[in-house]
């Protein structure tokens, strides 16, 4: 039998409190160990695993409590740890490094300098959390228990207020209070559109019918960002506890949560999250004696980007093809099954409870006067700070990319940042203090989106980007509407032709028209969308469309159609090494002869550059 | 009843025809809800069968009733199910954004040359599939690469050689 207690009331929840924080009491430190995405690839466990063995052969298990918590946010320095209650932050770590740690750290309370955190741009160690740049201009709301929190712990979840919003809404306030609440906080959705939350609840607990449903959107289609699962992952019980108080507000009895197939270890926890809330009667019937009965179900996706729009994602629940369909009528009005529904980014979902358990006040007390409280980005491409970050909405983009991002790798300059993936833009150098809240985005031409953020420098030719974003959409196009059918693939081939050197000035207004109509026309959200990636390229870095049709030049050299490779004659040595490994036979020369290239022969390969010992080949 | 990813594991190569349609057999059953949960049950498909042939299609459509064309313009919409078996080990390239960026497609042209198939095709001897996925969380890493549940990360085309490398060396341990 289980020792979980039966939650009855608030008052039961703060005994659940009480009693983990005296049990964490005994304890004279506490080891995070982040089991976030980045750090099992990284192999934390073998990390953790070495960690419980030496704590055990200096006989301090006692004294040591070990945890796997949720993504810390610093994913390029895993596996990584954190020992509280002196936030002592230990990075790159392999098994060989523990036992030396636990020695100096945990036995004899000396700090091991040369494991903690080293900051790139201050070239120097920061060993505590609170002093390390990455973190200090961080707010944490929705990631508030990712990284300082045993995931797997319902107590611990308690401990720090956890489930009390959701006790607070159904024992304290009416529906309409609830609603009014999250409208007042000015919580916009998180999954892309950015619609008013509390709006939506309200259509939701105004629409006729006894039988209501609210769906979390864990289908996180942007390829290049990883929010929703990491706050599932660390944090499963905000969304469990959002779901609630969602559901209690619009009066539905039944929750889903949609997640993608490639997240396993998010259907894993959220699934044994939901069986331990079961367990203590926070799910299922007559919740905190108030009357009010709620349960989740798990779906799965299978793998398609459409399936993140919601009208296609409720035909993705229901069993069949993920294809979207015209709105009108809203989900809220006819959604799963005919019934009215309410679909919630996970992101929004974790917002909810402290909104709820703090008060709308505190949490419009972050963001702009039009974006309320923080977002959660993604940062990734080229920059020294990968990984998970929340910022209070409207920082200036060059504080999120040279403060907590810690500036681009190499000295190299910055280019541009892509923000919102497939539905997204790119916003460059020129635009670098821009405050990024939805309508300075959306004026730019890119969009606040799902939070991925992928910065680049200047070795990214953003033809291939857009053509990247392009082959994607074309890739997901369900099909369904002709306008993105048809318009996503006649984009993706003008952009091969372009990138091939084949195109020409006409090709780009071709591209720039459909780009035009298929926004205008398109079906739902992903055709309708699909062209923003071509459209903010254009606006920015027409002139580098230009070059590739007019000049057939690629500045980068990423496109390797418009590569040209050269022998400097005066840095070549004449090795011959080049000429040796030339798949094509494309290079001639010998001791006395210069080496040389046939442009006719060449098949860009780019092998020569890569063997020449001096640098001696040049690209363009 | 929720679906229980271990469960499905594929365990093609130790079970007989008979044992897999038994296992198959009790996971239809559990399920009451039988359209609104057809994906659900593709995913144990999938996994019990290793892919869902046209023939196992049809005996999904017997089993729970739903159309057999319901049944294939589901498992054909989905990229997640495939009607062809795959190779014993499945590699795949994060073509997500921030690998995309630090040189995924090199990787992606590396493998192909190494292996001499493309992205989608299995080897002659049934060992490898070469498939690209979306970001799989770990674009601190950028760009990785995994050979079923092992993570590569940071690879390049030397790195490609290597893993393959020793992909060979443990076949024949
Ligand atoms: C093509 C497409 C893909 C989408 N993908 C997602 C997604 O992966 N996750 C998500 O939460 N919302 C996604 N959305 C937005 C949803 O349709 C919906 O607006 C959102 O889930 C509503 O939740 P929110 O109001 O909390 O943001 C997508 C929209 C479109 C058009
Ligand atoms: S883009 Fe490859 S792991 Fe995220």
């Amino acid at each position: 039998m289980s020792d979980k207690v039966f939650i009855k009331s608030a008052d039961d929840l703060e005994l659940v409190k009480d009693a983990f924080l005296k049990r964490l009491h005994n304890y004279k430190y506490r080891v995070l160990v982040c089991s976030g995405g980045g750090c099992v690839s990284a192999n934390c466990h073998a990390v953790k695993n070495a960690l419980l063995q030496a704590i055990k052969d200096n006989g301090i298990e006692d004294q040591v409590l070990v945890s796997e918590t949720g993504c810390i946010g610093t994913c390029n320095l895993g596996p990584v740890m954190a020992v509280m209650p002196e936030e002592v932050f230990y990075t790159k770590l392999t098994p060989a490094d523990i036992p030396a740690i636990v020695k100096s750290h945990l036995v004899d309370g000396n700090i091991c300098q040369e494991n903690t955190y080293y900051d790139i741009a201050l070239q120097k160690r920061v060993s505590r959390l609170k002093d390390i740049e990455f973190f200090k201009n961080q707010v944490k709301i929705a990631l508030r228990n990712c990284g300082s929190i045993d995931y797997s712990s319902i107590e611990e979840y308690i401990a720090n207020d956890g489930y009390m919003a959701a006790a607070k809404a159904l024992g304290e306030m009416t529906r309409q209070q609830v609603i009014e609440e999250v409208t007042n906080s000015g919580l916009r959705g998180r999954g892309g559109a950015g619609f008013p939350t509390g709006i939506k609840w309200k259509a939701g607990y105004e629409a006729d019918g006894d039988e209501k449903y609210i769906v979390c959107n864990a289908d996180e289609g942007d390829p290049g960002a990883f929010m929703d699962r990491s706050i599932i992952e660390g944090d499963p019980h905000s969304i469990i506890e959002g779901l609630m108080i969602g559901a209690y507000a619009i009066g539905a009895k039944k929750g889903f949560a949609y997640i993608r197939a490639e997240y396993p270890l998010a259907i894993e926890r959220f699934n044994a999250a939901l069986a331990q809330a079961r367990e203590m009667g926070i799910l299922g019937e007559n919740i905190f004696s108030s009357g009010f009965n709620f349960d989740i179900e798990v779906r799965i996706g299978a793998g398609a980007f459409v399936c993140g729009e919601e009208t296609a994602l409720m035909a993705s629940v229901e069993g069949g093809r993920g294809e979207p369909r015209q709105k009108p009528p809203f989900p809220f009005q006819k959604g799963l099954l005919g019934k009215p529904t309410i679909i919630n980014n996970v992101e929004t979902l974790a917002n909810i409870p402290p909104i709820i358990f703090k008060g709308s006040q505190w949490y419009a007390g972050f963001g702009t006067e039009k974006s309320k409280g923080t977002k959660v980005f993604a940062l990734a491409g080229d920059i020294n700070n990968t990984g998970l970050v929340e910022v209070p909405i409207g920082m200036p983009l060059r504080d999120i990319v040279y403060g907590i991002g810690g500036g681009i790798p190499g000295g190299r300059e910055y280019k541009a940042a892509q923000i919102g993936g497939p539905s997204g833009g790119c916003i460059p150098k020129e635009h670098l203090d821009t405050p990024v809240d939805y309508d300075s985005l959306t004026k730019l031409g890119a969009i606040m989106g799902s939070g991925g953020l992928i910065i680049m420098d200047e070795d990214k030719c953003m033809v291939d980007v857009a053509k990247y974003f392009m082959d994607f959409v074309q890739n997901e196009s369900c099909g369904k509407c002709i306008p993105c059918r048809l318009g996503t693939k006649r984009m993706k081939q003008i952009l091969e032709k372009i990138t091939d050197g084949k195109g020409t000035p006409e090709d780009i207004d071709e591209l720039e028209a459909i780009a035009r109509d298929v926004t205008a026309t398109a079906l739902c959200g992903l055709g309708q969308t699909a062209s923003n990636p071509i459209l903010s390229t254009l606006r920015s870095f027409r002139n580098e469309y230009e070059e590739h049709v007019t000049d057939k030049k690629c500045a980068t050299g990423k496109c390797k159609e418009l590569v040209s490779y050269r022998v400097l004659a005066e840095i070549c040595k004449k090795c011959g090494l080049c000429a040796k490994n030339c798949p094509a036979t494309a290079i001639t020369g010998s001791k006395e002869e210069p080496y040389e290239i046939d442009e006719s022969k060449c098949i860009k390969c780019g092998i020569c550059l890569e063997k020449c010992p001096f640098e001696a080949i040049s690209t363009n | 009843m929720n679906i229980e990813l271990d469960a499905s594991k594929c365990c093609c190569a130790q079970e007989k025809d008979e044992q897999k349609y038994k296992r198959f057999d009790s996971v239809i059953s559990g399920y009451k809800d039988k359209e609104g949960n057809l994906i659900q049950i593709l995913h144990y498909a999938q996994g019990i069968f290793g892919c869902i042939s046209p023939e196992l299609q049809e005996y999904i459509a017997e089993k729970t009733g739903i159309p057999v064309s319901k049944v294939h313009g589901v498992v054909t919409f989905y990229a997640h199910f495939s009607t062809e078996p795959k190779g014993e080990h499945i590699i795949k390239v994060c073509m997500g954004t921030a690998c995309f960026v630090l040189g995924a497609k090199d990787i992606v042209d590396a493998l192909s040359d190494k292996l001499g198939i493309g992205v989608g095709e299995t080897t002659k001897d049934g060992k490898y599939t070469l498939e690209v996925t979306r970001c799989i969380g770990a674009c601190g890493l950028a760009p990785v690469m995994t050979i079923d549940d092992v993570v590569y990360q940071q690879v390049d085309k030397k790195k490609v050689e290597q893993i393959l490398n020793n992909e060979e060396v443990k076949e024949h341990e």
